[in-house]
């Protein structure tokens, strides 16, 4: 049974089929459980909201604040209004997401392919992820400086263009690649050593992995707004 | 036990990417809206309205508090001119009552200079009618004398 429980499964997956459609079942299992307690958990948070906060709602209070501090100095005091619940979501996300799959022995249910873990250790979430930031950066870009927002490109000098266009790959490529790397990496450490070792010294590993879990969340929501700001920053 | 299945294989592997991604970044971009509704909205709203009125009362806090300051220079200001002013009055009337003093004491010594002169005039005349009175007794009693001492020749 320890065996069993310990077993590692890479790049097995649990397979919906929607007519031509096939989905990693496993993913949206897990990410639906996760933002479910999210969503409760901040329903319950938010239900009697007082001027005088008490309990959730000062807990909440301090991730709004938090969230709204980091939005505001990477994007600037002009927009970040408008991409905070962007940036707070994929933060939100993210963390609940890997510390989620950090935290819940999911091992212990058992599914007949794949096994259940962190959504963002399944590369389709991070690239979705990854995607979406490029997108809004594009449409910050071009709603906020119109065409203008091209001359990023050619800023400071011409010669950047060939690199800043490049830079558009590369940013959605390092974005989903850090955050599945780290996380899956984690997962995979964790999960030799459990079956190598299976007391005690996975535990240092475990809360290494918790830190990298929420400094991965970190990172990616920084950088999110940081390419947003960078969009919508004015050169003069 | 560690079944490592990377790439080649037709079934999984870890970058099988397939219709898992728009789906997750639809669900991210639903989340993002129920969020926004759910959370950054009404906690936004909080939150800004607290900073607004805290902020608000310590506007009114440091105008109450230059308006106190003002008030205290104001009253320090009358309060010296009404110190000045209490001087004067005191001063003033101690002038007064000096000129008042020293006329009284003018009237007096008049009032006694004019008395002690009329009492030594008096006093004068009483003497010197008494004078005249002695010398007319005198005269009147060497002439008794004469007359006598005639007769008794």
């Amino acid at each position: 049974m320890l065996t069993n429980f310990a077993a590692l499964e890479v790049g097995q997956h649990l397979y919906w089929q929607i007519g031509n459609i096939r989905l990693h079942g496993q993913v949206f299992l897990t990410s639906w459980i996760l933002l479910g307690a999210l969503l409760v958990f901040i329903s319950l948070g938010t239900k009697k909201m007082e001027n005088d906060p008490k309990g959730l709602q000062n807990l909440l209070e301090f991730l709004w604040d938090y969230i709204r501090d980091l939005a505001r100095t990477q994007i600037g005091e002009k927009v970040y209004r408008d991409w905070m619940p962007f940036i707070g979501t994929l933060f939100l996300f993210v963390f609940v997401s890997n510390w989620g799959g950090a935290l819940i022995p999911w091992r212990l249910i058992k599914l007949p392919s794949g096994e259940l873990g962190a959504p963002t250790a399944d590369i389709n979430t991070t690239i979705a992820l990854a995607l979406l930031v490029s997108l809004s950066y594009f449409y910050a870009g071009l709603s906020n400086k119109g065409w203008r927002y091209f001359e990023y490109y050619v800023h400071p000098t011409p010669i950047m263009l060939p690199f800043k266009i490049l830079e558009d790959f590369t940013k959605p490529l390092s974005l989903s690649f850090r955050l599945f790397g780290n996380i899956l990496a984690d997962e995979l450490v964790v999960g030799v050593l459990v079956f190598l070792v299976p007391l005690i010294l996975p535990i240092p590993v475990m809360f290494l992995g918790l830190f990298t879990s929420a400094i991965q969340a970190l990172i990616f929501a920084t950088l999110a707004a940081y390419y947003i700001g960078e969009a919508v920053e004015e050169h003069h | 036990m560690l079944a490592f299945n990377f790439f080649g294989a037709t079934e999984g592997g870890l970058f099988d990417i397939n219709a898992t991604l728009p789906l997750m970044a639809i669900q991210v971009v639903a989340l993002t809206y129920i969020l926004n509704s759910l959370f950054f909205k009404p906690v936004g709203n909080v939150v800004e309205k607290r900073e607004k009125f805290v902020s608000n009362n310590i506007i009114e806090a440091k105008n109450k508090l230059s308006e106190v300051k003002k008030l205290e220079a104001d009253l320090l200001t009358q309060l010296q001119s009404a110190r000045t002013e209490a001087q004067k009055i005191v001063s003033e009337a101690e002038n007064e009552s000096d000129k008042l003093y020293k006329e009284a004491l003018e009237l007096a010594n008049n009032e006694a200079n004019a008395s002690k002169e009329k009492a030594r005039l008096e006093i004068e005349s009483q003497t010197s009618a008494a004078r005249d009175q002695l010398s007319k007794q005198a005269n009147d009693l060497s002439e008794l004398i004469v007359n006598r001492l005639i007769l008794e020749k």
